[in-house]
């Protein structure tokens, strides 16, 4: 146990270095590209992307194709499901938390059945019965609440955020009973491993083509991040829906 | 079909007077006819007049359809995808539009042809990109949701939400009023509108390197995607 503990330590360090050490070869934006005022932090930002760019190829993805090879679509479901159905008791609270009784209701339902029917989480019969999933987070919530969002960040490990979003993440996971409150350190561990490869594994094909899609994945994530924000923190708000952006039209 | 008969009689009363009473009638007839007929033998293509939620309800439905009824799509064909978006799904598109809008105040600076060619190179690079995603559908299932318009809009959103495996994806469609119907210009995935995203990837690439310089980087680009293994 000691050992572990001591690797674990090592290993953090050296991530600790790896960051460091990126950081502070910043990567320099693209000469001549226009600045955006959304993104004052743009060279530190840049570094922090390559850093997660290579942790991302040679390591998450890595993992994530052997966790595609050994198991079974229907174990990765159930995996899925099982987070997917943890994360619904947040998603209650939360919409609790923002004035929205009529989600935080349908969120508290769906945990019923799928835990009871649905073999406590590993199967999703809520979504076909009509309850509709839901995601909110401590971001979200401090959005609704009025909360401005604040420079874009992009955070090491975590990937595109913004100043709010950071204490958000942050709040995520000090509430987050399994992150946080399982006393054994070891299935600790195991969780959030499995938690971050499950993530990873939702969207292992839509990696690959945003890699196509993007002229610069940069700028393509944190404009699109900036945008999702926005509208999932605007969601199921009837009177206040996010209009369609109005594009400037040369021609009109 | 009832709507457009009566539609096209009011003109010709305008255009060819009153007093034609009984041409307008026959000719009302043989066009009810022609309606009738041809809305027998095409009963799921849309029209012209067909309006902006019932468009995708159709096209969507219909192409669904069709990748689940293939499996070669399914294996992830490239080429019979591709034919596949270019026959149903981008006659309903407008990329010009599109890609005015992504372009923003930069259209002005490109000459006509390169107006074109940036046109087709984006139409490209987004069917290369998207139908590695239509080769994944398999049991999803598509939600329409009421259109919130007035009639006489010129431009209007329509919602859908594609439920799966994993979190649903809400999904609309930007359409614009056109003399030949409806047309998709832009997209809303996940809260995401296409053209915006591109918007400053365009500028970008064009202060740096000009107009010249995006047709080029998307020409490589495309004839990357096109020389590249399909994904699975």
């Amino acid at each position: 146990m000691i050992n572990a503990a001591k690797l674990i330590g090592k290993i953090r360090q050296c991530i600790l270095l790896c960051v460091a050490a990126t950081l502070v070869g910043c990567a320099s934006i693209p000469a001549g590209a226009e600045r955006s005022p959304r993104d004052p932090w743009e060279p530190f930002n840049r570094s922090v992307f390559e850093f997660n760019e290579g942790l991302d190829a040679y390591l998450l993805k890595p993992v994530v194709a052997g966790y595609r090879f050994v198991l079974p679509e229907f174990v990765r479901d159930g995996i899925y499901n099982f987070f997917s159905n943890y994360n619904d008791i947040y998603t209650a609270l939360f919409n609790l938390l923002q004035g929205k009784p009529d989600y935080a209701f349908n969120d508290f339902m769906r945990v019923m059945v799928n835990t009871t029917m649905g073999l406590g989480g590993l199967i999703d019969l809520a979504t076909p019965g009509g309850l509709d999933k839901h995601k909110e987070d401590w971001g979200q919530t401090l959005g609704v609440w009025g909360v401005p969002s604040g420079p874009y960040v992009v955070l090491p490990f975590f990937g595109p955020s913004n100043v709010r979003d950071t204490f958000g993440t942050v709040a995520d996971l000090e509430s987050d009973y399994l992150f946080k409150y399982v006393k054994d350190v070891g299935l600790r561990n195991s969780i959030t491993g499995l938690r971050v490869v499950n993530a990873r594994n939702t969207y292992y094909e839509a990696g690959d083509l945003l890699d196509g899609a993007a002229i610069d994945k940069y700028s393509f994530m944190r404009d699109a991040y900036i945008q999702r924000r926005a509208y999932q923190i605007n969601e199921g708000r009837d009177d206040e829906e996010p209009e369609a952006p109005v594009y400037e039209n040369p021609y009109q | 079909m009832q709507f457009e008969v009566t539609k096209i009689s009011l003109n010709l009363e305008k255009t060819v007077g009153v007093n034609m009473k009984s041409f307008k009638t026959i000719s009302s007839f043989i066009f009810a006819c022609l309606m009738f007929v041809s809305g027998a033998v095409f009963a799921q293509a849309p029209d012209q007049s067909t309006p902006p939620d019932a468009l995708i309800k159709m096209v969507v439905t219909e192409v669904m359809a069709t990748v689940k009824a293939d499996p070669d799509i399914q294996k992830g064909n490239i080429p019979k995808i591709v034919d596949l978006v270019e026959k149903k799904i981008v006659p309903y598109t407008d990329m010009r539009r599109t890609t005015e809008m992504a372009m923003g105040p930069n259209w002005k600076k490109a000459t006509p042809e390169q107006q074109a060619q940036l046109t087709s190179e984006f139409k490209n690079l987004l069917i290369r990109t998207y139908s590695g995603a239509l080769s994944q559908l398999r049991d999803q299932t598509v939600q329409f949701k009421a259109l919130r318009a007035a009639p006489d809009d010129k431009e209007v959103v329509v919602k859908t939400v594609v439920l799966g495996r994993g979190d649903p994806v809400p999904l609309d469609y930007r359409l614009e009023k056109t003399a030949n119907g409806w047309k998709v210009y832009d997209m809303n995935i996940m809260g995401v509108w296409l053209v915006e995203a591109y918007r400053n990837q365009f500028s970008n690439q064009i202060s740096q390197n000009g107009v010249e310089g995006l047709v080029k980087f998307l020409q490589d680009r495309n004839k990357q995607l096109a020389s590249a293994k399909p994904a699975n």
